[in-house]
C-alpha cells in the first residue's frame, strides 16, 4: 500500500455503519446501527446475549445479509455482491467463540491456506508470514501439530494468527474467551491486548471488563438490537446514563 | 465343474468388477455434482435435484435398468447392453451418492464455512479445500455400504442378458445341471467381494466414532 492511500484510508472512517436494519424473517435483529470507527481505534461491545452484538459484527464482513442501510469498510460500500464482499473479507479479520480451526488441517495450514487461495502468495511466501506470527502469538513450535492436538486457549491463538496472516486492517472478534476454560482466558486476552498496542483496529464482542477497561477507547452497550449507549471505558464503568446499562453492569460485575 | 466352467464363471467375475468400478467410478463423479447442486442454496437447483434423487430412490434398481436398456431403444437409440448397464448404474449410484455427501456436507460444522468465508475464500476453495474433505472423511463408512449394495446391484444386469458373474453362473447351472454347486460358488465370490469392504467400513465408522469423542 502507499504512503498516500494510506492517509486517506487513516482520515476517514475505518469501518462506517449507517442506518443499518436487520431482521430474521418478521424478527428484527438490528434497528438503526449508526458506527463509525476510526483506524487504530478499539471498539468492545457488550450487552446481554439476544442483544444483537454479534449480529452486528456479522454484518461488517457480510456473514450476516443486512437489508437497510449502508456499510462501508475503509471506503469500499459492502454490498450484496460477492465482488465487494470478498473484498472487504480481505480486509477484515474475524476470530470466532468457537475457533473454527480446519481439523484436517496442520496449525501451518491453517494459517497459509487462505494467503495463498485469497491471495495468490507463494506457498514459501505464505508459510514465512504464517511461522512470523505464529511465533507472535507463542505458538511456532505447534506449526506441524493438528487443532485438535492443542488446548483451547493456544487454538484460539491460532485462530488470531491465521486471521492477521491475510494482513488484515480490521480485526472481529466475536466472544473470543467465552468458550475457554477460566485458566485459559488470560493467555487469550495477553494476545488481544499486544494486537491492540501495536495499533490494529479491533471490535470485540466481550464480557471481559478488565479487557475493555485496559484496551478499549470506546464501551458500547446493546440491547434489543439497537446501541443503547457509547462512552470511553472510564465514563462507561462509573457513569452509566442508562437504568438498562446500569442493570447490566451490575449483573456482570456483581459476577466477579 | 471342470476349468472351463470356472474360467467362464471368472469372465462374468471380471465384468461385475468392471460395472461395479464404472458406476461407482461415473456415479461418483455425477453424484458429487448432485451433492453440490442439493447444498447451492440456490431453491431451484436444490427441488430438480431432490427431484432426481427421489426417482432413484423410488424405484427398483431393475426397473431403471429395463428404461435405459429397452426404453432408449425404443426411441432410437440402440445401445450395447453393457452401455445401457453402465448408464443405469451411473444414474442410480449418481443419486445415492448425491444424497450421501449432501448429508455429509450438512454434518460439517457451520462454523468451518464461516471460518473460510471471514478469511475471503470463494466458494470452490470452501469446498475443495475446507468443506469436502471433512465430509468425505464423515461419509466414508456410508459411501463403502453404497459400493457394497451396488456390486450386488450389478448382479440385476444378467436380467438384460449381460453376462456377468450372476448370468455366468446360470449359464453353467443350466448346462451341468448343479444349481447348487454353481450359485454355491457365485455367492462365495460375491462374498469374497463385499465382506472385506464391509469389515472396513465398520473399522472406519468404529475409528471415527472414537476419535469425535
Amino acid at each position: 500500500m502507499t504512503q498516500a492511500s494510506m492517509t486517506t484510508s487513516a482520515a476517514q472512517a475505518m469501518i462506517a455503519m449507517e442506518r443499518v436494519e436487520k431482521w430474521y424473517g418478521a424478527f428484527q435483529a438490528l434497528h438503526d446501527i449508526n458506527l463509525s470507527v476510526r483506524a487504530g481505534e478499539k471498539i468492545v461491545l457488550c450487552g446481554p446475549s439476544g442483544s444483537g452484538k454479534s449480529t452486528l459484527i456479522r454484518c461488517i464482513n457480510h456473514l450476516e445479509a443486512y437489508q437497510k442501510g449502508e456499510i462501508r469498510v475503509g471506503g469500499t460500500v459492502l454490498g450484496h455482491e460477492s465482488k465487494t464482499i470478498d473484498a472487504v473479507r480481505r480486509e477484515v479479520g474475524m476470530v470466532f467463540q468457537q475457533f473454527n480451526l480446519f481439523p484436517h488441517l496442520t496449525i501451518l495450514e491453517n494459517c497459509t491456506l487462505a494467503p495463498i487461495r485469497s491471495l495468490g502468495l507463494s506457498k514459501a511466501e505464505a508459510q514465512g508470514r504464517a511461522r512470523k506470527l505464529l511465533e507472535r502469538v507463542k505458538i511456532a513450535e505447534q506449526a506441524e501439530k493438528y487443532p485438535a492436538q492443542l488446548s483451547g486457549g493456544q487454538q484460539q491463538r491460532v485462530a488470531i494468527a491465521r486471521a492477521l496472516c491475510m494482513q488484515p486492517k480490521v480485526m472481529l472478534f466475536d466472544e473470543p474467551t467465552s468458550a475457554l476454560d477460566p485458566e485459559m482466558v488470560k493467555e487469550v486476552l495477553d494476545t488481544m491486548i499486544t494486537l491492540a498496542e501495536e495499533g490494529m483496529t479491533m471490535i470485540c464482542v466481550t464480557h471481559e471488563m478488565g479487557f475493555a477497561r485496559q484496551v478499549a477507547d470506546r464501551v458500547i452497550f446493546m440491547a434489543s438490537g439497537a446501541i443503547v449507549e457509547e462512552a470511553p471505558p472510564a465514563e462507561f464503568f462509573t457513569n452509566p446514563r442508562h437504568e438498562r446499562t446500569r442493570k447490566f453492569l451490575g449483573e456482570i460485575l456483581g459476577r466477579h | 465343474m471342470g476349468p472351463d466352467e470356472y474360467l467362464f464363471l471368472l469372465a462374468g467375475l471380471k465384468w461385475t468388477v468392471a460395472l461395479s468400478a464404472i458406476g461407482f467410478f461415473f456415479g461418483g463423479i455425477a453424484g458429487l455434482l448432485v451433492a453440490l447442486a442439493r447444498t447451492s442454496e440456490l431453491r431451484v437447483v436444490e427441488r430438480i435435484t431432490a427431484g432426481y434423487i427421489g426417482v432413484f430412490q423410488g424405484t427398483p434398481l431393475l426397473m431403471q435398468l429395463f428404461v435405459v436398456y429397452y426404453g432408449l431403444a425404443l426411441i432410437g437409440l440402440k445401445l450395447d447392453a453393457w452401455v445401457a448397464v453402465s448408464i443405469g448404474l451411473t444414474l442410480h449410484a449418481s443419486a445415492y451418492l448425491g444424497e450421501i455427501w449432501r448429508g455429509a456436507i450438512e454434518a460439517v460444522p457451520k462454523g468451518q464455512t464461516e471460518a473460510a468465508k471471514a478469511l475471503s475464500l470463494n466458494y470452490t476453495s470452501r469446498m475443495r479445500d475446507v468443506v469436502l474433505p471433512q465430509a468425505f472423511r464423515i461419509s466414508l463408512p456410508a459411501t463403502i455400504g453404497f459400493l457394497v449394495q451396488l456390486i450386488k446391484g450389478t448382479s440385476l444386469a444378467a436380467i438384460v442378458g449381460f453376462t456377468e458373474l450372476t448370468r455366468a453362473g446360470n449359464m453353467i447351472s443350466n448346462q451341468i445341471f448343479q444349481p447348487l454347486l454353481v450359485f454355491g460358488i457365485v455367492g462365495a465370490l460375491y462374498f469374497i467381494m463385499c465382506c472385506p469392504l464391509t469389515l472396513y467400513g465398520a473399522h472406519l465408522e468404529r475409528k471415527f466414532a472414537k476419535s469425535a469423542r
